[in-house]
């Protein structure tokens, strides 16, 4: 009787333990979206507001062959001959990139952050390497992608992308070619039906413009983003949307677009953003010689400041001469009672954090190896967008003015950041214990306040219906920071309105930019 | 081997936190070859402390002077409950605190994992000079606070819900005794506080998908009804996992792996009928994205008969 309980005891043991093993795949939340369906077509989006080219014609692209031509009838053959055996693979990729070439760049884009949001192991004698673009595959990996990077990589690629896509809308207009289930009704669309015209394709442009920026930005992943275009491409023709000279027009405009904003990007003071040991040492004599506490690094070995002078990056919305002017007033002096008075509340925070509280902080940290705060806007943003049924030029544009707006308030924050050079708490109070990684540079102004601030603000006016939930997300992702014993309340309060101000010009350029006619 | 009051109670045995813990702190109470007599219920207090400066890094052993030592306290209660001679429930839950003397970070605390074993004693028999013995564990344990897991190396554990299954066995000969045995634990996912993380590669959810593992261990001593001392070798295994990348922070589903060696000493107090007193330590020998860890223990146990019809002292049929 006793061996018969103790059997049926472990038989269902093990027969929960295989429960347990089964029921633990786990889907990504956009692992099995719906294909883009857009509500508009955006025809008429050609004449939209590029943001580096001068117009859509920068570029010219030659007109496609008559869909008569012999050549064109092969092109229809190849289509054709991919749909007669379809693997379950490459349904899957014409279900992925189907969900939108403009998403699932982000997305791709993102998980490079994450990758690459690494700081560098200290040298033997207590100094820190730098990573290099021109040998990016010696360590410390190229490039280390912390959240001004990060910002900067985003806007680029939005931006460029979005000069394409109206660049490509142009031309599909123009030349009014036919998707290739139109011209030949034998061809099945492995994705929903649309009229838009499909020469250029907006994926090989979207491919091609990627491609390129990718190569200055992450040099290591040439090979990885090569493949994931050349999937993207291939999607299109085996779902028979675009023929291949479709594909081939599309993907050379979109390399020479990437091109002018490669060369703005060569000479946006990025790459000087480190800033030198001349640089570090004169933040110091500065801060000092106004009787303010100069930060230190809280890091052992002490750590050189991220990226000290990219508060110099040329902005994408405003004159780099106006940076100056979104910088907002001091902060409390750091032998104030003020200061003294939100050291104590910072401390008070971290002295018995509720598990809310913890959740917040974690929710937001947005840290070492994450896509950073600038990439959790881009995913916020995303999801929503997926509700949208935007066409790939409107997504591309609305993530354009949020990038540009992350990245600016990137500029304007760091600019601030160092301008005062203001201790972070736990300098002015070692007993502040953080809930998560002190970032390594001063506190003032709170980077995720800022951030927060901008891209609440200008996706408020892309999707109204959520712009009250976007800024209570912009007030707890900012607050996250006191809560975390990072950042003094007045950080966060005028980072929080710093951001919106940043925000908008995006606002300002999205009223004028002919996509909200 | 069975006992009853005046013998030792069922080893207690803790396994403190590697980089954040692996497996419930109580990783080892099952994995002893010993079982309370009906009715006895034998219970304690744990105290453990487990400490580390050096950790791998994926296989790269490294120091990390934003933290510097890492350490994790445990208080715990335990109880073990002959059901039969042969059928016994075992359960314990710990308070653990962490801190890091180093750095910045903010410690944790709370509580953390209930784990409840059955042990099962299906065999055993005379076998040469000695008696053999054959067991059977069967354990889950569930985190009973919503403490915080993506936080390692500080967070109290992994909050997983744990099933595992152990066989063992046992050969005692006069007082030398030697223990082998082998489990396997299947780890529920586990869901975190942020909305994507970056293992190997990027995932867009807050679920995290927990590699089950594997572990055996070994171990050899005397053994009395006074007194037992034993060496312990016990290796952890992970079944996925990934690393640690460089001068990255760890991360719950890391490839966690570990070998440990240690001793345990249990004394049964001759002056107090059912009192007996524990103590222990082990050495991380090697590992995977863990802490070298030196880890020390030690209890106060008490067993209460609650087989009234029965004198307290009448021996069951444990001599061999």
């Amino acid at each position: 009787m006793k061996k018969m309980i103790g059997l049926i005891l472990f038989m269902a043991i093990a027969l929960a333990a295989l429960q347990f093993s089964c029921a633990k795949s786990i889907s990504g939340r956009t692992d099995n979206l719906a294909p883009l369906n857009p509500a508009k077509t955006d025809t008429g989006a050609g004449n939209w507001q590029t943001i580096l080219l001068a117009g859509p014609t920068d570029f010219p692209v030659a007109a496609p062959l008559p869909v008569n031509n012999p050549l064109y009838v092969a092109e229809l053959n190849e289509i054709k001959g991919f749909q007669k055996n379809l693997s379950a693979d490459d349904q899957a990729k014409i279900r992925y990139w189907g969900a939108g070439g403009v998403l699932r760049w982000n997305e791709i884009m993102r998980e490079l952050v994450a990758k690459y949001n690494l700081p560098p192991y200290q040298n033997t004698d207590g100094t820190y390497p730098f990573p290099s673009s021109a040998n990016p595959f010696a360590y410390p990996l190229f490039p280390f992608a912390n959240p001004p990077y990060a910002a900067r990589a985003y806007a680029y690629v939005s931006a460029a992308q979005y000069d394409a896509l109206v660049a490509a809308w142009y031309y599909k207009k123009l030349y009014n070619r036919p998707a290739p289930y139109v011209v030949d009704s034998t061809i099945s669309a492995k994705l929903p039906k649309t009229t838009l015209p499909s020469y250029p394709s907006e994926d090989a442009v979207l491919a091609g413009v990627t491609v390129e920026m990718m190569k200055l930005l992450f040099p290591d992943e040439i090979a990885y983003i090569q493949q994931k275009a050349d999937e993207e491409e291939e999607s299109r023709i085996k779902a028979g949307v675009a023929v291949r000279s479709d594909i081939v027009a599309g993907e050379a405009l979109g390399r020479q677009v990437a091109d002018k904003f490669i060369a703005r990007a060569r000479t946006d003071k990025a790459g000087a953003a480190a800033g030198t040991q001349t640089d570090w040492t004169g933040f110091v004599t500065t801060t000092t010689a106004r009787g303010e506490t100069p930060w230190v690094s809280l890091e052992t070995p002490a750590r050189p400041p991220m990226l000290p002078l990219f508060g110099n990056v040329t902005p994408f919305l405003f004159p780099a001469a106006t940076t100056a002017t979104l910088r907002p007033g001091p902060p409390p002096s750091t032998s104030s009672t003020q200061m003294k008075t939100e050291t104590d509340e910072v401390y008070s925070y971290i002295k018995n954090p509720t598990r809310d509280q913890m959740r917040i902080v974690q929710f937001w940290a947005d840290g070492v190896a994450t896509y950073t705060p600038p990439g959790h806007w881009d995913a916020i943003a995303a999801e929503d967008f997926i509700n949208q049924n935007f066409s790939e030029v409107r997504w591309a544009r609305n993530m354009a003015l949020l990038n540009m707006s992350l990245m600016d308030a990137a500029i304007v924050c760091w600019n601030t950041k160092y301008f005062y050079f203001n201790p972070r708490p736990t300098q002015m109070n070692p007993s502040i214990k953080t809930l998560t990684g002190i970032p390594n540079f001063p506190s003032y102004i709170s980077g995720h306040s800022t951030f927060s601030g901008a891209a609440a603000t200008i996706l408020g006016y892309i999707i109204p219906a959520r712009a009250s939930a976007y800024s209570a997300m912009a007030a707890e992702a900012s607050l996250s920071r006191l809560y975390g014993g990072i950042h003094y309340r007045s950080d966060c309060a005028i980072g929080l309105t710093t951001g919106q101000a940043v925000g908008n010009y995006a606002i300002t350029r999205a009223k004028a930019d002919g996509a909200d006619n | 081997m069975k006992l009853q009051i005046g013998k030792p109670c069922a080893w207690l045995i803790i396994i403190l936190c590697l980089i954040g813990g692996h497996e419930s702190l109580f990783a080892q109470t099952d994995a002893d070859a010993i079982m309370m007599a009906k009715n006895n219920y034998c219970s304690g207090i744990m105290y453990g402390n487990s400490q580390w400066d050096q950790y791998w890094e994926g296989t790269l052993k490294r120091n990390n002077l934003n933290l510097g030592t890492v350490s994790t306290q445990m208080v715990g209660y335990m109880g073990n409950y002959g059901l039969s001679d042969k059928l016994n429930v075992l359960f314990g839950l710990p308070y653990v605190s962490t801190k890091a003397s180093a750095g910045t970070l903010h410690g944790q605390q709370g509580l953390q994992d209930l784990s409840v074993w059955v042990k099962w004693m299906p065999y055993e028999k005379k076998l040469g000079k000695g008696t053999l013995s054959l067991y059977g564990i069967g354990g889950y344990s569930l985190p009973v606070s919503n403490y915080i897991a993506d936080y390692l190396p500080l967070s109290i554990g992994l909050h997983t819900q744990n099933l595992s299954l152990r066989a063992m066995a046992d050969y005692q000969v006069g007082n030398l005794f030697a223990t082998v045995s082998g489990t396997y634990v299947a780890r529920s996912n586990i869901t975190i506080d942020r909305t994507s993380y970056y293992t190997t590669s990027l995932h867009l959810t807050n679920q995290v998908d927990m590699p089950n593992a594997s572990s055996y261990s070994i171990r050899a001593g005397y053994r009395s009804d006074r007194l037992i001392a034993e060496a312990i070798f016990d290796s952890w295994i992970t079944n996925g996992g990934f690393d640690i990348t460089r001068n990255n922070m760890p991360f719950p589903s890391n490839r966690m792996n570990a070998s440990t060696l240690g001793i345990n000493i249990k004394y049964t107090v001759k002056a107090v009928q059912g009192l007996s007193l524990i103590g222990g330590g082990n050495y991380t020998l090697a590992g995977r994205n863990v802490g070298q860890a030196t880890a020390y223990n030690g209890g106060v146990f008490y067993i209460l008969d609650f087989t009234h019809k029965q004198k307290k002292s009448t021996p069951t049929s444990n001599k061999k």
